[in-house]
């Protein structure tokens, strides 16, 4: 029965329990000992704590894979030395073209792109709201003496106030809408896809493709749903539509460690491999003993003879030397002059 | 991707290679690109094995191993391995291009495809076998270099070799799905 306890990992659940605590604590110190916290935002507060919980805690476990461990501490090692300086520009220019218009879609498919482009700018903006607003850190009040100014309060100072009415207003408290409708266009173009390309039939589940799709659908339905209900049906159905909004809120939270929305966390990992690629071409290139024709960096070969060594791999040759040192192609013709030997040696080529 | 087998994936069909054969027409590369879970690029390998001395082609689809490297290297858990035994190609959600698997494979087969950022490999046509159909390279090779039946089927073809598919690169011993056709009696081929 406590199975599961003893095979929980320690050093993960210690990073998650310390990053939970300190999502409480800065609930707390952020809303001012709570006065500025709005309690009706509570299941969204657990959600998230729960969510921040099983996030640390996978990611804890993922960055401890042999493969992943190199990666991390080679980007952080090299990201704390005076070598990186050159590269800030790269990787500030890499964070907004690949992680904020993840340009790297493009070229597997316009529609894709702007599909994903969709989802997650929605998705960032709609983050980049609600979790300051449950935390209790962003708050509006009135202005005093006056019925048609608002003030907004990050951490509980005054940065800014707006008039009621005015444009700055009207897309204050509706960008949550703009957030869905972006939401939904995307996800419509990413079930399109899912439903047209036979590639994706084939290998797609409901529970890794599908799901994400329809809970996001679901949360950007009822999250309009609420707007839809004080506007034009003078708040008969609010209930409703708040309990279903906060439960697919909620599903939604407590899905991101275990499914595909886990992808959000591991994506920048993407900045660190292609800052390792321009280091390794800095340093120097491995060349194919085959081909005679660079292939990768001596960096990443060399690393890659220690990670599968690690993974209890050992591609060392008799004589000397790795079969990774070979490039792909030297690879394939290695294998193909091996089958070639052998049959040279049965006297018959054709069997 | 599904963890489970495919109820409709036939187990008794297998792949048989055989790279002596290879002309390099390059007519399993056109059908290669057709496949659906590709996304019209070609996965499969065709290239000369040592020009300077030799006009004989190679031909390289995937192998899917037992304990695929390309999924132990892979530093975002991109590659699975499904209940039938076929390695998928990068869950593309997932793969952040560190080309890890490109260089640990053994035969060589993932591609990095540069522009999108992703490993792409050969990946059984799956669109084609979970549904009991043959890949699309070995419905069109011309002189037998890849070959998708039964064993009894290959036995009838090529009576005078045997299927292999046990590896030896240096000190690694590597198992696969796919075999390669080797002399009579054969039960495994040492690359290095």
């Amino acid at each position: 029965m406590f199975k599961i306890f003893s095979d929980l990992n320690r050093k993960a659940l210690l990073n998650a329990s310390i990053a939970m605590v300190l999502v409480i604590v800065l609930v707390y110190v952020g809303s001012r000992d709570l006065q500025n916290f709005d309690a009706a935002l509570i299941a969204y507060l657990f959600g998230t704590v729960f969510a921040v919980f099983g996030i640390m805690y996978r990611y804890s476990v993922w960055v401890q894979r042999p493969p992943t461990r190199l990666y991390w501490r080679r980007t952080w090692k090299f990201v704390f030395s005076k070598r990186f300086f050159p590269y800030l520009g790269f990787v500030i220019t890499q964070f907004v073209k690949n992680i904020l218009f993840q340009r790297f879609i493009y070229p597997r498919g316009k529609s894709r792109w702007i599909g994903h482009f969709l989802l997650a700018t929605g998705c960032m903006l709609a983050f980049a709201v609600t979790i300051p607003l449950t935390f209790g850190w962003i708050h509006f009040t009135l202005l005093p003496g006056t019925t048609d100014i608002y003030v907004a309060h990050v951490f509980g100072f005054a940065v800014s106030k707006f008039e009621l009415g005015g444009l700055i207003a009207f897309n204050a408290f509706h960008i949550l809408n703009w957030c869905s409708l972006f939401v939904i266009i995307g996800a419509i173009l990413m079930m399109r896809r899912r439903l047209t390309n036979g590639g994706l039939i084939a290998t797609q589940s409901f529970q890794d493709d599908w799901m994400p799709l329809v809970l996001l659908l679901a949360i950007s339905v009822t999250g309009l749903g609420l707007t839809f209900d004080y506007s034009f049906m003078q708040g008969k159905t609010f209930e409703f539509m708040s309990v279903t909004h906060a439960i697919t809120v909620i599903l939604f939270l407590v899905w991101i460690p275990f499914g595909k929305f886990f992808h959000i966390f591991q994506r920048p990992a993407q900045l660190g491999t292609n800052v390792y690629r321009k280091e390794g071409e800095r340093l120097g290139m491995a060349v194919c003993p085959h081909t005679g024709e660079a292939f990768a960096t001596q960096l990443h070969v060399n690393d890659l003879k220690k990670v599968t060594r690690e993974l209890d791999f050992n591609f060392d040759m008799e004589g000397g030397g790795s079969h990774l040192d070979y490039s792909p192609e030297g690879k394939r013709a290695a294998l193909a002059k091996a089958q070639f030997a052998a049959r040279e040696k049965e006297g018959s080529f054709f069997g | 991707m599904a963890a489970g087998p495919d109820s409709n994936f036939n187990p008794d069909m297998e792949f048989f290679v055989d790279m002596q054969r290879c002309i390099g027409c390059r007519a399993c590369e056109a059908a290669c690109a057709e496949c659906e879970t590709n996304g019209q690029e070609p996965m499969i390998h065709v290239n000369y094995v040592d020009r300077a001395h030799s006009v004989q082609t190679t031909v390289q689809v995937c192998m899917h191993c037992e304990d695929p490297a390309c999924a132990n290297v892979c530093p975002a858990d991109a590659i699975a391995k499904d209940g039938n035994g076929v390695v998928h190609s990068a869950n593309t959600s997932r793969c952040i291009g560190c080309s890890n698997c490109v260089l640990a494979c053994p035969f060589g087969v993932p591609k990095k495809m540069e522009a999108a950022e992703l490993m792409m490999k050969c990946n059984l046509c799956y669109d084609r076998t979970s549904v009991g159909k043959k890949p699309m390279c070995a419905t069109v090779c011309p002189s037998g270099a890849l070959f998708y039946g039964t064993r009894e089927e290959i036995r009838k073809k090529r009576p005078n070799s045997d299927p292999v598919n046990t590896f030896k690169f240096g000190a690694q011993t590597v198992h696969t799905k796919v075999n390669i056709m080797m002399p009579k009696g054969s039960t495994e081929l040492r690359v290095h």
